[in-house]
């Protein structure tokens, strides 16, 4: 390694998404230096391709009038299936207006309450009152009592990354784009930076600083087919991971989306159901109500996307070449609705789909969509196992969402924790001291510069992409949105014989420079260890809570269940090692969600 | 209709082997139905050649991550239908941003060093009351801002600007969008003259030759010409007023 190279900074952003800016803008505000790592322009993180909006309780709309946060924590905490930690989202629910509200004041252009008497798609008429006029508007969302969720027209993650960014070149905060964090440097108790990978020339160099935020989103693309951008591929859960220290938790709670498109998987907003869109089987027939009487088609996104693939499985699906599907219908909105307010959807149909959504029904069907694990931090956003370790965002397990997110929370949780962690990290920061072990650095560097070589030099025969496909291929068929035994003892078994090959790899390509070969070859083995702590966790946990659900254990098991995962990778394992732990419940006794297919409730339709 | 075999002519140079020069080279693969540009390049790395270069990350036509030159054309890849493509489809990297590699360009830089130079972001006095209420906007100005900020930093309107091509300081459709952005933003509390004086200069609104190549590349529909026009006038109305008080 080149110590001239070496980096060194008060606080290390790995992740230039939402969360990673609000980090770096609270530290830099409190007058730290601050590097963010990305590999991309921040700006193209994956935060904005977020259309929907973020929830934070201002009740400033007709049908939101009466909200506050107690209303948004029950929400969230049903949402979660009594999963999440309740002083986390006590915390949360508080905040969320405040970051609202600090987002306009750095430039979000929110939509506005336009006073007035509104004809909702059921008929319902609602009057917005003149004195809200000009206050941010709220739409509706599934899984909440009230519509809460804030946005800006059809881009609501876009324009919030706009403005974070600008907030970062305001401040001077130092980015380095196409720099790929590949290990943390650390000594079993103290995190002292990263070694990262240039993906401009394919050198590596050390970055060190007093404290490390992994912020590096979620890691959908190990399912192949997800609503996921291609670089979400979890290679900051996977580096904590790798400390042998630092657990995952809740790995096995993983999010479907009921309508990605079909074939290409891109989202379409909940939004479109939020502001009166139906789900149609291969008759026509608006199914949702049969199952969900109350929420229809606004349930949480865990049932919705369970009562889908269970009608598909019935039979009801519309075949086509890429498997069957369900049909969204939002024509009844109207061209001009449908235009301003859902124009990101006309887009995405008009450019993918070839079709007009004010004349033609969507294929969709549900798709890998929200890791709710990941690097288990405490309130303050401490990750469990290192010191100076810090994670904030769809990368960590604050433990805001539990078994399912909310739509709209996470947007509002990367802009909230955000928020806390900073301030966190720059009084972090103020008492400890910079001080780096040089050979614990160079051998860090060393470490990745070797793996390179070997790959370069080995006589191994695996092709990363063959590999790769099959790991997609056995999460997505065996560890989905119907899980049980058999199939999650096949995934664990075909995960740890891929991860036993992925160790013995044949670059195809010279892997000079840049080279994408090499890129995807040094994530391979930290995303199949994502990959069987998922499933193992998943093959463990005998019962059904929020996404995780059990063909062979329908029932939510609070006597047993009532606790939460930590997947540790101990060194040289070759499997994870997982523990449990309780959760916080200081305000809301588990009971009935109010929909879903409920403890103690008859199963509709399962 | 019969499946087509088509060929991607691709631009390679890789900074790592500055011994072979840059060069194009030729691909074949069969098409399949709904093929954009996107799935065709991870196919041909997949399948043929690992270590081509290429960046897509939202792969929706959101992100602004993949324009490229497509037969000549500054567009996004990952929205281009193959089927609206001849046999034959010459790949090559955006002009004007500095090449990563193969079809990789560096925009990323170019539009921070706008964004710097613009100073694009909200200029206030006011301070920030966690517990006060918003302030109000009508929602008309709220989405005529959003109007505005859609764009997504594709570059395409860069590439394909004359003036782009031979002034790198030039901010181009998208520097200038984003200062008319700022314009209309009643919480941002420059006046026009202090905007003139970043952008009432060659680089900035007068160097722009008005040829309007730029209008209708632009992936997101932004009405460039409108917002081209808002800045011209404003400025000029900002340069007569400076000229006066003189
Ligand atoms: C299509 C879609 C729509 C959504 N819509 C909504 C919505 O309407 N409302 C809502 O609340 N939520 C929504 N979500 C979820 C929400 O957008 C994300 O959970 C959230 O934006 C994640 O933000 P983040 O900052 O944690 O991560 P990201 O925005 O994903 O950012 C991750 C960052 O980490 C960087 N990175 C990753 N790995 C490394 C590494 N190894 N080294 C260096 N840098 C790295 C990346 O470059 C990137 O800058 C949506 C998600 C999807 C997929
Ligand atoms: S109109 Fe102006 S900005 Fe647009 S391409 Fe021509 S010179 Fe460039
Ligand atoms: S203005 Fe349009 S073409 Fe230019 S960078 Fe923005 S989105 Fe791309
Ligand atoms: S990959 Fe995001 S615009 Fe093409």
């Amino acid at each position: 390694m080149k110590w001239q190279d070496t980096h060194i900074t008060e606080v290390l952003v790995i992740g230039a998404g939402l969360a990673g800016e609000r980090v770096a803008v609270e530290a830099a505000s409190h007058g730290h230096e601050c590097t963010i790592l990305s590999l991309v322009p921040p700006r193209r993180s994956h935060s904005t391709a977020a259309q929907g909006g973020m929830q934070a309780s201002l009740g400033n709309v007709a049908m939101g009038y009466g909200d506050n946060p107690d209303v948004h924590f029950e929400d969230t905490v049903k949402g979660s299936d009594w999963g999440c930690e309740q002083d986390v989202a006590r915390l949360f629910v508080n905040l969320a207006p405040i970051a609202v509200r600090q987002l306009s004041y750095w430039g979000v252009p929110w939509t506005r309450v336009v006073p007035g008497k509104k004809v909702l798609p059921d008929g319902r008429e609602i009057e917005d009152l003149p004195e809200k006029e000009g206050l941010i508007a709220q739409r509706a969302f599934g899984g909440t009592a009230k519509w809460r969720t804030c946005y800006a027209a059809d881009g609501t993650g876009h324009v919030l990354q706009y403005s974070m960014d600008s907030m970062v070149i305001k401040l001077g905060v130092t980015v380095h784009d196409r720099m790929e964090a590949v290990a943390l440097i650390h000594d079993g108790e103290h995190c002292y930076g990263a070694v990262a990978r240039c993906l401009r020339t394919g050198t590596f160099r050390a970055y060190l600083a007093k404290a490390t935020v992994i912020a590096t989103g979620g890691y959908g693309r190990i399912y192949g087919t997800s609503t996921n951008a291609v670089i979400n591929e979890g290679t900051g859960m996977a580096i904590a991971l790798d400390t042998g220290v630092v657990p995952l938790g809740n790995m096995e709670a993983v999010q479907f989306h009921p309508t990605g498109i079909v074939p290409t998987n891109i989202l379409v907003t909940e939004g479109c159901r939020g502001d009166g869109g139906y789900l149609l089987d291969k008759n026509l027939h608006r199914f949702m109500p049969d199952y969900e009487p109350v929420k229809k088609e606004l349930a949480s996104r865990d049932v919705v996307s369970r009562r889908m693939m269970y009608h598909i499985r019935q039979g009801y699906g519309v075949e086509s070449p890429y498997g069957p599907h369900l049909w969204l219908d939002i024509r009844h909105l109207g061209t001009e609705h449908l235009y301003t307010n859902l124009r990101e959807v006309c887009t995405i149909c008009g450019n993918f789909l070839g079709i007009d959504p004010a004349k033609d029904l969507i294929p969709v069907v549900p798709t890998q969509h929200y890791s709710m694990g990941g690097v288990r931090t405490n309130i303050d956003g401490d990750a469990y196992g290192l010191k100076g370790l810090f994670a904030a965002g769809e990368s960590a397990c604050w433990d805001l969402h539990g078994f399912n997110r909310l739509g709209g929370n996470s947007l509002a949780e990367t802009l909230v924790m955000g928020m806390v962690v900073g301030a966190r990290v720059a009084d972090y920061v103020k008492e400890a001291v910079m001080d780096f072990p040089p050979t614990l650095v160079s051998d860090a560097v060393k470490k990745q510069e070797e793996r390179v070589k070997q790959l370069m030099t080995a006589k191994g025969t695996e092709n990363v992409y063959a590999l790769r496909k099959q790991m997609e291929e056995t999460l997505l068929n065996k560890v989905g949105i119907f899980r049980n035994e058999a199939d999650l003892k096949e995934a664990v078994a075909t995960l740890s014989d891929l991860y036993a090959r992925s160790q013995h790899l044949k670059l195809r390509s010279n892997g000079l420079g840049p080279n994408p070969e090499v890129a995807a070859a040094l994530r391979l083995p930290g995303m199949l260890r994502l990959a069987l702590c998922i499933a193992t966790g998943a093959l463990n946990r005998q019962e059904s809570r929020g996404s995780h659900y059990r063909e062979d254990f329908p029932k939510r098991d609070d006597a047993n269940w009532l606790k939460r995962t930590l997947a540790y990778w101990r060194p040289g394992a070759d499997m994870p090692d997982l523990q449990y732990e309780d959760i916080t419940i200081n305000e809301l006794p588990p009971g009935d969600r109010g929909y879903g297919e409920a403890t103690g409730v008859t199963q509709v339709g399962d | 209709m019969a499946q087509r075999i088509l060929t991607f002519s691709i631009f390679r140079y890789n900074p790592a082997t500055p011994e072979i020069k840059p060069r194009m080279q030729d691909f074949q693969l069969d098409e399949t139905p709904n093929m954009t540009v996107f799935i065709a390049l991870n196919r041909l790395r997949e399948e043929q050649d690992p270590s081509l270069m290429f960046d897509f990350v939202c792969r929706a036509a959101i992100c602004g991550s993949c324009a490229m030159l497509i037969n000549g054309r500054p567009q996004l890849a990952c929205k281009t239908l193959t089927a609206e493509l001849p046999e034959t489809i010459t790949l090559m990297p955006l002009p004007v941003f500095k090449l990563v590699g193969d079809l990789s360009v560096d925009t990323g830089t170019w539009f921070r060093q706008m964004c710097e130079t613009t100073e694009a972001w909200i200029h206030t006095d006011v301070k920030f009351n966690p517990k006060a209420e918003e302030e109000r906007m009508d929602n008309a100005i709220a989405l005529d801002i959003y109007e505005a900020e859609r764009c997504i930093e594709c570059g395409c309107c860069i590439a394909s600007c004359a003036t782009a091509n031979f002034r790198d300081d030039f901010l181009g459709a998208a520097g200038l969008n984003r200062v008319a952005r700022f314009l209309i933003d009643p919480r941002d509390q420059r006046s026009p003259a202090q905007v003139f004086e970043v952008v009432g200069t060659d680089e900035g609104v007068f160097g722009c030759i008005g040829l309007m190549a730029c209008d209708d590349l632009c992936p997101m529909e932004i009405p460039l010409q409108t917002q081209l026009a808002l800045v011209r006038r404003k400025m000029m109305a900002a340069a007569l007023r400076c000229q006066c008080q003189k």
